[in-house]
């Protein structure tokens, strides 16, 4: 790869030990991809949970914290997904005094660092969106596809090291999402089903990564009747990259790099349809109807503000079952104005749970499912049905107003 | 034996017995990391040991917590000893990195979950893009 001298000084050493570190993990990437050179970045977004970085990778960021201030601080601005534990409200959850101080350890080595813990994977909802064309290095899938695909920016997946690599230096691999002839489509679907709510949005996503299924294939999709917003972007770009490891996808006359078929090169690919019938094959996977629900969970992704004021308004003056659960996750961000506007409360007073800055399926999920006693799981997410299955959960997918009338009925039922 | 060759790879060379299933994988979805083992009902792999295997699978799906799991797999000392794909995807090339994890993807003869079968023992040399199956 070709290096220029303020990141060969970097690979030499001779800016610190972060900066070497963070120049030969980003060069064994950028080889095994063909990167020719390196990418100048706008901003760095680190998933970083204590499940997954666990008692190794905290001791690996504590290395890195440990170097002089000058070596060690980010050199653009970069930010947090979220945390794996909201250190107000760990216990109640059955989180461990080991995991919390696992996070203490984690949120004090990132702070040394001089990264910025939004602790959020709505960033593009909350933080600072980024432009069309800048270049950034984003972790967590859903934070990626949608800025990819919404907002026309450039980034690939980037683990939790590759974006630290990124903001230690202010640069990426440019490989990928990066570069023009990995954005054109590949694939080509017609979307013969209306999606109405934000459910729909999401199992609409997740058919079409499913079928795509993989990282390198970019959907150009036609036949939606409307523009959707954020919140339906946010769901249906977050399932898509679930179910299929997608990264970028274009709405042929909404997103901005596919006003027309012809902008993506898709012209003449083979057009695939999404029937109903596809959509309600996916839905049957997670179908439970009249069965008992233990824990019902409004989260991955985090909600927005415009979500928090839904899932109060249909909590106002109702209480949650006495053998369910019912547990919200919105970024801190997000929590001061939905507090300040009552929603929390209103979630709170019928005997919801509302954490700040975590993810539910990023915060010991298994662990806390056996603590709880949390089997049957119920959530309006299309990606969080998709990942609990392997962390011991019975899924099962509904509507929020479905979601909000099983946690208070404590079994499953649907309108 | 049946030499593959492959795109150059990353990690030092390791040798084991493959466990192979034309499936993706996640360590976020797939794996009970604790115990060692494939979780995910639905996984062709459920239930099997991943320890010290050579894994072999089509592509890497879902999120991007992989990265940070396979180096915190070696370090508690149940990890695969290497994966193979067809094409990986960013996460689990940027986690073999950081791992120091031997993965290579993107065989010539085709596609590898086919080439190569449960049990074979398979020699794996990253920076040659070479995989032997020596046993046949």
């Amino acid at each position: 790869m070709r290096l220029n001298d303020e990141e060969s000084a970097m690979l030499a050493g001779e800016m610190g030990e972060p900066k070497r570190w963070a120049m030969e993990h980003m060069l064994r990437v950028g080889r095994f991809f063909d990167a020719e050179d390196l990418v100048s970045v706008a901003q760095a977004h680190m998933m970083g949970d204590p499940e997954s970085f666990g008692e190794a990778g905290a001791a690996f960021v504590e290395g890195l914290a440990a170097h002089p201030e000058a070596e060690r601080r980010v050199a653009i601005p970069m930010i947090t997904d979220p945390r794996g534990v909201d250190l107000q409200r760990y216990r109640p959850l059955g989180q461990t005094e080991d995991m919390a101080n696992l996070e203490r350890r984690f949120i004090a080595a990132c702070q040394a660092l001089g990264i910025m813990m939004t602790d959020t994977c709505i960033n593009y909802q909350t933080f600072m969106p980024p432009m069309r064309g800048e270049h950034v290095a984003y972790g967590d899938t859903g934070v990626v596809i949608y800025c990819n695909s919404a907002l026309g920016a450039r980034s690939n997946f980037e683990g939790g090291p590759s974006a630290l690599a990124a903001g230690l230096t202010g640069r990426t691999p440019r490989y990928g999402y990066h570069l023009d002839s990995f954005r054109r489509a590949t694939r080509r679907y017609v979307v013969r089903s209306q999606p109405r709510g934000l459910t729909d949005w999401g199992v609409l996503g997740a058919v079409i990564g499913r079928k795509a299924g993989s990282y390198w294939e970019v959907p150009a999709i036609e036949g939606l009747e409307r523009v959707p917003t954020s919140d339906e972007m946010k769901h249906l770009g977050a399932a898509m990259a679930s179910w299929g490891s997608t990264a970028l996808f274009h709405l042929v006359g909404i997103t901005p790099e596919a006003p027309t078929l012809g902008d993506v090169e898709a012209g003449s690919l083979a057009a695939e349809a999404i029937t109903e019938d596809d959509l309600a094959a996916l839905r049957g996977r997670f179908g439970a109807d009249g069965e008992k629900v233990d824990v019902v969970v409004f989260a991955a992704p985090q909600l927005s503000l415009v979500e928090m004021r839904d899932v109060a308004a249909l909590c106002a003056g109702r209480k949650i079952h006495s053998e369910t659960a019912l547990i919200v996750c919105t970024p801190a961000a997000v929590y001061a104005d939905a507090e300040r506007m009552g929603f929390v409360g209103q979630i709170e007073d019928a005997g919801g749970m509302v954490l700040q800055g975590t993810c539910f399926y990023q915060q010991y999920a298994r662990e806390i499912g056996e603590a709880n006693g949390w089997k049957r799981l119920l959530s309006n997410s299309a990606k969080i049905v998709n990942i609990l299955g392997g962390y011991g959960y019975e899924p099962a997918l509904a509507s929020m107003e479905d979601c909000v009338a099983s946690a208070i009925a404590g079994k499953v039922v649907r309108a | 034996m049946i030499r593959l060759k492959c795109h150059i790879g990353m990690g030092a060379p390791v040798q084991g017995i493959a466990l192979v299933a034309e499936d993706d994988f996640s360590a976020r979805y797939d794996l009970d990391r604790k115990r060692g083992v494939f979780s995910r009902p639905t996984h062709a792999l459920a239930g099997q040991s991943y320890r010290d295997r050579i894994l072999v699978f089509n592509t890497a799906k879902g999120g991007v917590a992989s990265a940070w799991m396979l180096h915190e797999m070696k370090a508690s000392g149940i990890f695969p000893l290497a994966i193979l794909f067809n094409r990986a995807n960013t996460i689990l090339a940027q986690g073999g990195a950081f791992a120091d994890m031997a993965m290579c993807d993107r065989f010539e003869d085709g596609d590898v979950t086919r080439l190569i079968r449960t049990g074979d023992e398979v020699l794996v040399e990253p920076e040659q893009g070479l995989v032997t199956i020596l046993n046949r």
